[in-house]
């Protein structure tokens, strides 16, 4: 069975060539915009990695992350947070509630693979 | 009165200067404390072994007590030196050099303080860019339409066998985000053009307040048991606070957040916070105090206090009776102006017009990416009211961000609001008072 990521991304066209490159490299890639619905299938049905968006509307990325790791079945979920925010102290409060990789957009389609399948271990 | 008669004054300058007190100073040159202040205020001669002691003490030579230097350029020109790699051995003729050469420690002094001056305005500038709502989601979306096009360019660049069907799409994903991206880089453009000039200078004194009250965290710990009297001495040498304006309205709302601070003591708030949650309604009951106090009191909590990190520090904005904004406490995610008017559909303007009624309101703010806060505003006289007098009003919100699901009851949506209209892409808005600058008119 694939691996399975969820993108929570609220541009449309970014999400869809996540999706593509991913799905490429062998994966099941499910999508999202609404980061307060996709909380809620999180704790129910995990997926082996989360792609994450810091900028989403009414729930940001940081609301979502410290959501998932104070449940213990999503602890340790692998987390890549993106964002267009690169400042220091976004990163720092990204580290700060456990993301497992932070990166910047605008991003290489390499670079996502690669932190995709390192935080995975394939 | 000749140079030597104002010995003890410069002796009382310097003495400041290094932060002695009067008694320690008189010990070390072993002298009465009272002796000592008769001296500083130039009532007895000072004998030459006395002078040479004090001059040691204070780490000056005797010069510098007993001739007329201005004790500002000697100042001047220590801070100019301390900020070079000068030798500071030279450090210690500071005095002697300001003597023999006034012009030149004047021009001196001068240029330091220029110096101080311009690292403010950078500094000013340097965070408004940082802090400016408008240049960040501009910016945001600008990089977010960059992402889509690089990230689909590299897909249709690297690859050979893409489907007909996916190749159309993400050929139209391109075109859309370019003009996108065009738009955008317009509407940025349109943005830094037409900032007025009053916005790229020196701040106004309500900006300086603002800055200074953020960068302690709009927290003072010691207003609640400071005297009234020692108030003052909080306003001076502070950075942001460059004018006397800026100094005098600073003065005001220490007054005002030391009577708040006094009427709600921190730890019994924060004990009435964890028994009765941060409903501003109940904690205005529960301590007989009005409401206008217990928001602004909201709004000046330690945000490193353990016992409130279930809370999310909210934001603030007042506004007299005219509509003009007379503070602001920013809050991540809600936009204010800087200048001018906010939102008309702000309930901060709404309860002007219905005074002493509380209002209680969910926000969603203008844009993309939106974000949802609670509003509590109430609009309450400032004075008690009198027979021939105008009544004098001011209306007062707390924001405090909402995260998580709704409250509100099924069917009813947030109220969207934006910052004010230039930077608010509602097209619809019936409160819209002119044109935004991030929308292209056809």
């Amino acid at each position: 069975m694939d691996k399975r990521v969820l993108v929570i991304e609220d541009e449309p066209n970014i999400s869809e060539a996540i999706r593509f490159i991913l799905t490429r490299d062998g994966w099941h890639v499910d999508v999202t915009a609404d980061g307060v619905a996709a909380v809620g299938a999180l704790q129910t049905n995990p997926p082996d990695v989360l792609i994450l968006d810091l900028m989403l509307p009414g729930f940001s990325g940081f609301d979502i992350l410290k959501t998932l790791r104070a449940n213990p079945a999503t602890q340790a979920m692998p987390v890549l947070m993106l964002t267009a925010k690169g400042q220091a102290a976004d990163r720092e409060e990204a580290e700060r509630l456990g993301v497992t990789r932070f990166m910047t957009k605008p991003f290489a389609n390499a670079e996502v693979v690669a932190a995709v399948q390192e935080m995975t271990g394939t | 009165m000749s140079k030597s008669s104002l010995t003890g004054t410069r002796i009382r300058a310097r003495r400041n200067l290094r932060g002695l007190r009067q008694s320690d100073l008189a010990q070390m040159v072993g002298v009465s404390p009272s002796y000592m202040n008769l001296i500083e205020h130039n009532r007895r001669k000072v004998s030459a072994p006395l002078l040479q002691a004090v001059a040691q003490a204070l780490g000056v030579s005797e010069d510098a007590l007993v001739q007329d230097g201005d004790i500002r350029f000697v100042e001047g020109a220590r801070a100019a030196a301390l900020r070079t790699d000068a030798n500071l051995a030279d450090l210690e003729r500071v005095d002697e050099f300001a003597g023999r050469f006034p012009g030149w420690a004047k021009v001196l002094a001068d240029t330091q303080a220029r110096v101080e001056r311009l690292e403010r305005v950078v500094e000013h500038l340097s965070d408004r860019m940082t802090h400016d709502p408008y240049l960040g989601a501009a910016l945001h979306e600008i990089i977010s339409a960059v992402t889509s096009v690089q990230s689909t360019a590299a897909i249709l660049n690297d690859s050979d066998d893409i489907a007909p069907e996916w190749q159309a799409r993400f050929h139209e994903n391109i075109l859309n985000d370019s003009k996108r991206l065009a738009e955008g880089a317009v509407a940025l453009v349109n943005y830094l053009d037409t900032a007025d000039d009053t916005e790229s200078g020196l701040a106004a004194p309500q900006e300086e307040v603002e800055a200074w009250l953020a960068r302690m965290g709009f927290h003072y710990p010691a207003l609640e048991t400071m005297p009234l009297a020692d108030l003052s001495r909080l306003v001076e040498g502070q950075v942001e606070l460059s004018s006397d304006a800026s100094r005098v309205l600073a003065l005001q709302w220490l007054v005002r957040l030391q009577e708040d601070t006094r009427a709600l003591p921190l730890d019994p708030f924060v004990d009435a916070m964890m028994e009765l949650g941060a409903a501003p309604d109940q904690l205005a009951q529960h301590f007989g105090v009005p409401l206008p106090q217990v928001l602004r009191r909201l709004a000046m909590l330690p945000a490193d206090d353990d016992r409130l990190t279930a809370h999310a520090m909210p934001g603030l904005v007042v506004c007299d009776g005219s509509g003009t904004l007379v503070l602001r406490r920013a809050v991540d995610g809600f936009p204010m102006p800087r200048f001018g008017g906010g939102c008309p559909l702000w309930p901060l303007y709404q309860a002007l017009h219905c005074p002493g009624r509380p209002l209680r309101v969910t926000l969603l703010t203008d844009g993309r990416m939106g974000r949802r806060f609670t509003a509590y505003a109430i609009c309450a006289p400032e004075m008690a009211p009198g027979f021939d007098i105008p009544p004098v009003m001011q209306s007062t919100m707390l924001v405090v961000p909402d995260s998580g699901p709704t409250n509100l009851p099924a069917g009813q949506q947030p109220l969207v609001v934006g910052g004010s209209c230039r930077t608010c892409a509602q097209q619809d808005c019936p409160a819209r008072r002119e044109p935004s600058i991030l929308v292209t008119f056809a």
